[in-house]
């Protein structure tokens, strides 16, 4: 435990080598990383990535194969769920049904013989923070599911736990309630500062919330990041294509440039040898479109096939023949896309340009 | 998927530690599956290792079942038990079927009523359908001349008393599959304009075909098996289940008794395994996005129905009607007076204490029983999953294997256990405590399929929840499991009541002088004779469910109102 080479004085929740087989499949394979006190992390990931399982894994409902589990300094790899320091809530709330609001919050101050008058402050500042103070008395049965998370999760942190787990708390929800939620986990945490793990799939949950995000897939760990550098940078095509939407195109480097299906790209290609090939990727907001540009670099030919209006932006289909891509997806703000009603309909001719500090590159292996 | 892994790797590194609770489920698993053993495992095993042994405990081989082939008035018990069995089972199923067809699928009147009559002959031991055949149709019987010179002792007698005694189990199970129905197959049906009998053919039938197989099978079962009819209407047609009972307490031939025990239990187990097969189909065939069935009012179909539940429900109220009638008379048929005189039971060896008996043994069945199903339900199902899993499938295993064993077999294990040199639970012998124990086994698969749907409903995080909270498991068992399952818990105490003051064949082996029950009472009165007072003793066990029913359904009602709150909105 002592003496490890990453930063543990900083590290509250430190992984390392953790792996869980379901006979030969690995649902979390060599998994590690660290946790400050006090972050809020989401691991994110498709369905079946292992997300969930490497949250019971660190709740000690499942048993990891291989690895490491530190909190707060100590070893609890092996140690049961009842001698690990967290609370937790449950997409299905998991509230006892037969108790009331506040019986279910204070179910496990009862059992530290804490005295009853101090049970009931502590109580009733929970209620305040999850604002559900009119219904102490209520049964679960009696609450909308929104509310009904809300006094999942005062329970979850009564008992002050030092680390508290999110399983997929806002899926069962409707999308109103959700946002609203995810403002109000939000700012209990900030004021708590407890050191929080939420697992999600929703990329938007995760970006809104989170401090860093644990992108996961297949049981690895693909990137670890803020928001922005998991959406600037992200680090494999996989991310890439996860978080918001991309656009992809194949490419052979040259000097300092990207030989496309039909064109070239200026782009500076730094490390890479000549003839590298690649996987380029661009964001849609990063595209700009026109009838004609001059004197800039990276423009292109393409048809319109297809305008979604979306409201605050339009989503523009294109085909790009000369980049060797089926479909370019171009969003324009809505703005732009008012003085160009008349020439950005399905089937013009339009320019695009694609600035090469927006592209993304991932090497392709052969 | 990760193929760089090595396979050692996949080896756990470790076990997770055990808290205090772990231990405390382990140890309760593993008592838990060693009870099992003792109650059901060793017992059988005696019998069956009693049927390869001759008097002297010599092994003697397969020679006891050798000369059960070569006696042919034991032999022939096999043929009479498959003719009852199929004839009964088939006539039962059919009724109970046009019966279950009317509740669920027709706009009939008076539903409510026909399902309460249904399920009343439920409360009454199968003998005093039996004793009821016997006032009608035996040779002093009203309506002799309707059976034209046949006698109701035999198998007329017996498939009459069978029918009777197993219909309402049928119309249960059918209408629980009738009523599972997809309603939208039906309107499909009506828009391509098919003819009502097709559809009855074609998705009337198909949709229950597996709960038709489950309640013939169950019916078989219990019929094939049944002692206590044969016993009182069967005359000299012998099935196996009497010739059990002769064997050993007639004849005192033991290694016999055990040879007739295991053919009896072979064809049981072929119904069971059935069973368990189509249950599981019916369940899985039924999508959660079914519409339910609601009939559409048919003058002439409701109409037809309604007059042939109200001829069953005659019928079986004049089973019942006679029992009662017979047991005031004063000497059927020559003083037909009536007198409180059969309800003295001022004979030897028989009094009110048989059925004060069989008032306690049901209690102590239905409270110890209760707890102990529950328990076990809860062990197998709920605290960490994934831990001690291969007790916890043999546990479950062992839960099922009673509905295989006939009550009877069952008895006579229980018989040889308890009187084997050196058994330390010797003692238990002729104690309600024995008699108390075989009911609950011989009753144990159903009660614990009650626990164990109910415990699924619950939450499946809960135990995750408490010990996150570092609350104890037991805290957590009677503060939020206990309330939440309290109906299948009243369920499961008022199913082992019933069934208790009911049965004869799992401990008519077990009694002693101060522990016979008023079913087995029943029983000793109709051989000496006393058939009035024989229907009396039954008639004071009718009574008796019916009130203890009434009661627990008030007492259940109050308690699910006052203590359940939480269940409505």
């Amino acid at each position: 435990m002592n003496a490890k080479p990453i930063n543990t004085s900083n590290s509250y929740l430190s992984i390392s080598g953790l792996s869980k087989f379901y006979g030969s499949f690995a649902a979390l394979d060599d998994v590690s990383f660290d946790i400050a006190k006090g972050e809020f992390i989401c691991f994110l990931g498709p369905s079946g990535c292992g997300k969930t399982t490497l949250l019971r894994c660190i709740a000690g409902l499942e048993t990891q194969n291989q690895g490491e589990i530190i909190l707060a300094g100590k070893d609890i790899s092996w140690l049961p769920p009842s001698s690990r320091d967290f609370g937790i809530v449950f997409q299905s709330y998991a509230l006892f049904p037969n108790l009331t609001v506040t019986n279910n919050i204070t179910y496990g101050l009862v059992n530290q013989k804490m005295p009853a008058f101090e049970m009931k402050e502590k109580c009733g500042e929970l209620l305040n923070l999850v604002d559900l103070t009119e219904h102490a008395n209520k049964y679960p049965i009696q609450l909308s599911g929104g509310q009904q998370q809300r006094v999942a999760l005062a329970r979850a942190l009564a008992t002050s736990p030092g680390l508290l787990l999110l399983d997929e708390p806002l899926s069962a929800l409707d999308a109103k309630v959700r946002s609203y939620l995810r403002r109000e986990i939000r700012k209990i945490h900030n004021r708590l500062g407890v050191t929080t793990i939420m697992v999600t799939h929703d990329q938007e949950e995760a970006q809104s919330m989170a401090d860093r995000i644990i992108i996961i897939n297949e049981g690895r760990i693909e990137q670890t990041g803020t928001p922005d550098e998991i959406y600037d940078q992200p680090a494999t095509p996989f991310v890439a294509n996860f978080i918001g939407i991309m656009n992809f195109f194949p490419a052979v480097t040259g000097e300092n440039s990207l030989d496309c299906e039909a064109t070239s790209l200026k782009f500076d290609t730094g490390e890479y040898s000549t003839g590298t090939k690649l996987n380029c990727a661009i964001r849609p907001e990063d595209v700009t479109l026109s009838t004609s540009f001059d004197k800039l670099d990276n423009v292109i030919d393409a048809t319109i096939t297809e305008v979604e209006n979306l409201g605050p932006f339009s989503r523009i289909f294109l085909n790009a023949p000369t980049l060797g891509t089926p479909e370019m997806i171009v969003d324009v703000r809505k703005d732009a896309m008012l003085q160009h009603m008349a020439d950005w309909i399905p089937g013009k001719l339009v320019q695009i340009h694609i600035p090469a500090k927006r592209i993304r590159t991932y090497r392709v292996e052969v | 998927m990760t193929t760089t892994t090595l396979a050692s790797s996949r080896k756990p590194a470790g076990r997770l530690k055990l808290d205090r609770d772990d231990w405390i489920i382990r140890v309760l698993l593993i008592g838990f599956a060693g009870l099992l053993v003792v109650a059901l495992i060793i017992p059988l095993y005696m019998l069956i290792s009693r049927s390869f042994h001759d008097d002297t405990g010599a092994f003697v081989g397969l020679s006891n079942y050798v000369l059960y082939f070569e006696t042919p008035a034991l032999f022939q018990s096999i043929n009479n038990s498959f003719y009852i069995a199929s004839v009964s089972s088939v006539i039962s199923v059919i009724l109970a079927f046009a019966y279950a067809y009317a509740l669920t699928r027709t706009c009939m009147k008076f539903k409510g009523f026909f399902k309460v009559m249904a399920v009343i002959p439920l409360l009454s031991p199968g003998i005093l359908k039996a004793i009821a055949l016997v006032y009608w149709f035996g040779n002093q019987g009203l309506l002799k001349e309707m059976l034209m010179g046949h006698s109701i002792y035999g198998s007329i007698g017996i498939i009459m008393g069978s029918v009777f005694w197993t219909f309402p189990h049928a119309v249960l199970v059918i209408a629980t599959a009738m009523a599972l129905s997809d309603l939208r197959l039906y309107e499909a049906a009506d828009s391509m304009r098919t003819s009502s009998s097709r559809t009855f053919f074609t998705i009337t039938l198909p949709g229950i075909k597996y709960g038709l197989i489950s309640a013939f099978m169950i019916v078989f079962i219990r019929i094939f098996t049944d002692f206590g009819i044969p016993k009182v209407i069967g005359g000299n047609y012998n099935v196996l289940a009497t010739d059990i009972y002769k064997e050993v307490v007639g004849q005192q031939n033991f290694e016999m008794g055990a040879v007739v025990s295991v053919v009896l239990l072979i064809p049981a187990l072929f119904a069971f395994i059935i069973d368990r097969i189509v249950t599981g189909k019916q369940v899985a065939a039924l999508s959660s996005r079914s519409v339910p069935f609601s009939p559409k009012p048919n003058k002439w179909v409701d109409g037809g129905m309604m007059a042939y539940c109200l001829l069953i429900t005659f019928l079986m109220f004049c089973v019942l009607g006679m029992a009662q009638f017979a047991s005031l008379v004063k000497f059927w048929p020559y003083n037909m007076e009536l007198t409180l005189d059969h309800y003295k039971f001022d004979m030897i060896g028989v009094g009110w204490s048989n059925f004060f008996n069989s008032l306690w043994l049901s209690i102590c069945a239905s409270v110890f029983g209760t707890f102990i199903v529950f328990l076990g339900a809860y062990l197998v199902e709920k605290p960490r999953q994934g831990q001690d899993t291969i007790i916890r499938q043999i546990i479950q295993f062992l839960a099922m294997l009673p509905l295989a064993v006939p009550g009877l077999v069952l008895g006579l294990s229980y018989l040889f256990f308890i009187n084997s040199p050196g058994n330390p639970f010797g003692f238990l012998y002729g104690t309600v405590a024995i008699l108390a124990i075989s009911t609950v086994t011989h009753y144990y698969t159903p009660t614990h399929l009650m626990a164990v749907t109910a415990l699924k409903q619950m939450d499946r995080e809960f135990e995750a929840v408490s010990a996150s909270l570092k609350v104890p498991l037991s805290k957590s068992f009677w503060r939020i499991t206990v309330p939440v399952c309290m109906p299948a818990i009243l369920d499961i105490s008022i199913y082992l009541f019933l069934n208790a003051m009911t049965t004869v064949s799992a401990i008519i082996f077990l009694y002693g002088p101060l522990t016979e029950v008023a079913s087995i009472a029943t029983i000793h009165m109709d051989e000496l004779g006393e058939t009035a007072s024989a229907a009396a003793m039954g008639m004071l066990i009718v009574y008796a469910c019916v009130i203890v029913r009434v009661l627990h359904g008030f007492a259940a009602s109050k308690i699910l109102n006052r203590l359940q709150a939480w269940r409505y909105r």
